[in-house]
């Protein structure tokens, strides 16, 4: 039960007699009954007034009685907290008892203080969140990159306008977005620069250098990987032309990195290399059943001095285990793949990499420029460089392939992906992915898994529809769509049951129900 | 004089900064007048005689509850522990300069695990008693060159009440000797003038178990876990922590920045070092653990106690490492934490990363250089040496044996 603060005074002035011993007690306590029952009578009396009026009534007397004016605005209104002012004019017997004779500071009852609107401020939220960003500005400089050098990442990405062009270069923009070093993305486009490709790259906030490329990306693996490599080379030539300075890295446009892969490799001096995670990825299910089983075969026939090749789809620098020195590559095994892999970019099949990506390896951008100041011996003159003769990977830019640096403890780390995925060559698009005008039909196209009708939400059968439908190709025309369409209105929430009885009143209604459940159920 | 110890700071910090860039972005030296203190080696410079008293002073009553040893009160024992094996101690009695008893008067602990004082005047008395009929140390000066460690939450006034231990006062038998307590107010009876305030007792090992990497980014603004209202014993509020407490929480409940509740996360620790400001409180007593677990994990501490005295007040220069807030400003604590400059911000952070501030608030066991326990003996051995009014004349009597409470005077 809630005790005035009166009261409260009065009881423990009660309970530190019955602590003290019976001697102090005795002398104080004629005088004390009297008072005693005083309060006692009052107490009671506040209570029933209380009663009637259905609040502390008591504590409000009080409050109105000996209230201070100085510090009135502080409070909130009394009916929502009756709080007492602070007891410097209005002490309780106790504070005035044992206020100590040189302490500022007053023991006993106070204030809960208040301010008239205790909701934030959005002025000082901002603030707020200003000095977290700095304090998280300053632990990032102080603990962040351990070197202390921020280079700066120059990403060269070959890339050609195609359905799948949105999907990748969308990923390894944001991936450049997010990277804490300063970024210059060299897009060199096959056909030549396009509107869509430069409106793709244009959000990306990052400077953007965007090089056309005359000739237009062929429909072969191999060809596409050979002018990729052209490509890119035409990337580096900018980076020697305009003098770039930082860490070249080829972002391939359907790769996928990690955050650490540009932590790692700030710190490479002149030519690094990096494990490559490879998803050789083929559409077809049971050819990847079959293939693993195939490796798991293979894996002992396949043996090499110099180049390794693994059963781990890893492609990278191979280190002494002890010295951490580079003594050879780890190629992707691609043997179990041996005349079943993809070779025109829309087939159902494994995609192989090349022999050594062009991802896996980072330069100094210095090796590229003409003066060759502090530039290694082991490093060819980038400028007399002769495409023609066939440059595979980027070790035909050195003389001497053993000084490349392993990076990511010694290739033992993979912090970056390379992946192909490609649309059909006849798939179409919509320029921008931006559908203009809306579209008035819908013709599926052929092999689409996706039905054109959204199927409905499961909902529980008792007995499942057989799956022996047959392969239906589902075309609607427009009205049986909106008939579609108000049917599913009125089903939602019933029962099976009831489904299939609703279902029923029109042939093709229940054929095309039928067929979006088989079409779910095969989802 | 502000300005002549902050212009010397900031020379010293120029000149460490032109030395020493890498090591100086991420902690910073308290440089000027009071910080290098903290590194002081008191070996040599006193020695301490420690009375060899019966155990049922000491070792019994640890027997009894071994949970002295964890609670926030445990500095007294470790710190006996300390000198026991401490290069500063020293078995002839006539070369000490201070002289220690060991006693644990806090160690007597309810079911709950709060210890009671009742006894502890008795206890303390009667040892007192002992110590001046068996050596003649204690009535050469009346216990002047004396220290005891009475880390309770009011000190020597041996109660856990406010109001009840003012009235009692400090035990009128240590009057005259160093006290060495985590209680510290100024202008309060129960705060000798001599007193070394120390920090209280946290686990040391549990607080290094739940170490985060410290690239983790800071990201709450103002971190507090505990009681707002005590409910048992102030169900209304306003007399626990003088309606601090509950003011922060009325005003500040709604906000998104402040992250306060009554909650026992398992993550305390660990959340404690993802945020910049940590509220340090009042609570019946003015100190909390809070404030040294806020030092170790490098969280900015606000301290809402009107005058307090933190630990080693003469060698932690605590303004520039912490927050000072009125009691009567709590309603504008956000703007008044919003409005501090960033770069005063981040150099109280620099502040706090100095492994030196975070040794000294901790009782390590064994004890390392520069931990709490050597920070105490630096403390007495500044106050070396003693004054020659320490020194009484023969028969000259200054305490009185017989005042206090009367129950105080029953033999323990």
């Amino acid at each position: 039960m809630k005790l005035s603060a009166l009261h409260q005074s009065y009881l423990n002035r009660r309970n530190n007699n019955s602590f003290r011993s019976p001697l102090d007690s005795s002398v104080d306590a004629s005088g004390k009954s009297l008072l005693a029952v005083f309060w006692l009578i009052l107490h009671c009396l506040c209570c029933l007034i209380s009663l009637l009026l259905g609040f502390r009534f008591s504590r409000l007397v009080f409050f109105f009685l000996i209230s201070t004016p100085s510090n009135n605005n502080l409070f909130s209104s009394p009916p929502f907290r009756p709080d007492l002012p602070p007891p410097r004019s209005n002490s309780t017997a106790t504070a005035t008892e044992v206020k100590s004779s040189s302490s500022r500071v007053v023991v006993g009852r106070h204030g809960i203080l208040i301010r008239p609107w205790p909701h934030p401020d959005p002025v000082e939220v901002m603030k707020a969140h200003r000095i977290i960003e700095r304090v998280q500005k300053e632990q990032k400089a102080v603990f962040g990159s351990s070197s202390g050098a921020k280079r700066t990442v120059i990403a060269v990405t070959p890339t050609y306008v195609r359905t799948f062009q949105k999907l990748h270069l969308t990923g390894v923009m944001h991936s450049l977005m997010l990277v804490p070093y300063d970024v210059v993305w060299i897009v060199v486009e096959a056909g030549g620069v396009s509107n869509e490709t430069a409106s793709i790259i244009a959000k990306s906030g990052v400077r953007t250098i965007h090089v056309g490329f005359d000739q237009r990306m062929p429909n072969t693996w191999d060809d596409r990987a050979k002018l990729e490599v052209l490509m890119r080379l035409q990337a580096l030539r900018v980076v020697k032309e305009e003098k770039l300075d930082g860490v070249v890295m080829f972002a391939d446009d359907s790769n996928m990195h990690s955050m650490e892969f540009f932590d790692e490799i700030q710190n490479v001096k002149w030519f690094g290399a990096l494990s490559v995670g490879i998803l050789a990825h083929s559409g077809n299910a049971e050819e990847m059943v079959m293939m693993s089983m195939d490796k798991r075969r293979k894996v002992e026939e396949a043996e090499g001095e110099e180049e390794r090749s693994s059963s781990l789809p890893v492609q990278g620098p191979a280190c002494n285990a002890t010295t951490d020195k580079l003594i050879g590559w780890h190629v992707f095994n691609t043997l179990p793949y041996a005349g079943k892999s993809a070779v025109y970019i829309d087939d159902v099949a494994a995609v192989l990499p090349q022999k050594l990506e062009w991802c896996g390896f980072v330069l100094n951008s210095r090796m590229l420029w003409d003066d060759a100041e502090s530039k290694p011996e082991w490093v060819k003159e980038f400028g007399l460089l002769n495409e023609n003769d066939g440059v595979e990977s980027p070790l035909s830019l050195l003389n001497d392939p053993s000084m490349v640096e392993p990076l990511g403890s010694c290739g033992r780390q993979v912090l970056l992906w390379w992946l192909r995925v490609e649309a059909r060559a006849d798939s179409k698009f919509p320029p921008g992915w931006i559908i203009d005008p809306p579209l008035e039909i819908t013709v599926a196209a052929k092999r689409t898994p996706w039905p054109d009708v959204p199927p409905e939400p499961p909902t529980k059968k008792k007995d499942q529809m057989p799956l022996s439908q047959g392969d239906n190709v589902v075309v609607i025309p427009k009205q049986q769509q909106q008939q579609q369409r108000s049917s599913k209105v009125r089903k939602p929430k019933r029962r099976s049951k009831r489904n299939k009885h609703e279902a029923k009143p029109t042939d093709t209604t229940t054929q095309v129900s039928s067929s979006t459940k088989h079409h779910q159920e095969r989802n | 004089m502000m300005t002549r110890s902050s212009l010397s700071i900031i020379l010293f910090f120029l000149l460490f900064s032109a030395s020493n860039a890498e090591h100086n972005a991420r902690t910073e030296r308290i440089s000027g007048s009071a910080g290098d203190v903290l590194e002081d080696n008191p070996v040599g410079r006193l020695k301490v005689y420690v009375y060899d008293l019966p155990s049922k002073y000491n070792k019994k009553l640890l027997q009894k509850d071994p949970r002295c040893l964890t609670h926030m009160f445990a500095a007294e024992i470790f710190m006996h522990r300390f000198l026991l094996s401490s290069p500063v101690r020293t078995r002839n009695p006539d070369e000490a300069d201070w002289f220690y008893a060991p006693i644990y008067p806090t160690c007597d602990l309810t079911p709950t695990g709060l210890p009671l004082p009742f006894k502890s005047p008795r206890m303390m008395r009667s040892a007192i008693q002992l110590i001046s009929s068996n050596w003649p140390y204690w009535n050469r000066t009346e216990g002047a060159d004396h220290f005891f460690v009475v880390p309770h939450d009011f000190g020597a006034c041996f109660h856990y009440q406010e109001e009840k231990a003012i009235k009692r006062g400090i035990l009128p038998l240590l009057q005259r000797a160093t006290l060495v307590q985590t209680f510290g107010q100024r202008n309060h009876v129960c705060l000798d003038q001599g007193s070394i305030t120390i920090p209280p007792f946290a686990p040391p090992q549990k607080m290094q178990a739940h170490l985060i990497p410290p690239e983790i980014p800071r990201s709450i603004f103002v971190y507090f876990r505990g009681l707002f209202y005590d409910v048992n014993n102030d169900p209304e509020g306003g007399y626990y922590a003088r309606g601090a407490r509950a003011a922060v929480w009325e005003n500040f409940k709604n906000n998104p920045l402040f992250d306060i509740s009554t909650d026992h996360p398992t993550t305390y620790y660990e959340d404690m070092q993802r945020s910049i400001f940590c509220l340090c409180p009042l609570g019946w007593a003015p100190w909390s653990p809070r404030l040294v677990e806020a030092v170790v994990f490098g969280c900015i501490p606000v301290i809402i106690a009107d005058d307090i005295v933190l630990p080693f007040a003469d060698a932690i220069p605590w303004e520039e490492i912490g927050v000072f807030v009125a009691e009567k400003d709590v309603p504008e604590l956000d703007t008044i934490l919003t409005s501090i400059p960033t770069e005063v911000i981040l150099r109280k952070q620099r502040l706090l990363a100095n492994p030196s501030m975070k040794r000294a608030m901790l009782f390590p066991q064994p004890a390392q250089p520069g931990d709490a326990f050597h920070q105490i003996l630096n403390g007495l051995a500044r106050k070396l040496p003693h004054d020659g009014s320490v020194y009484l004349r023969e028969g000259e009597k200054v305490l009185n044996w017989t005042a206090g409470p009367v129950s105080d005077l029953k033999p323990w």
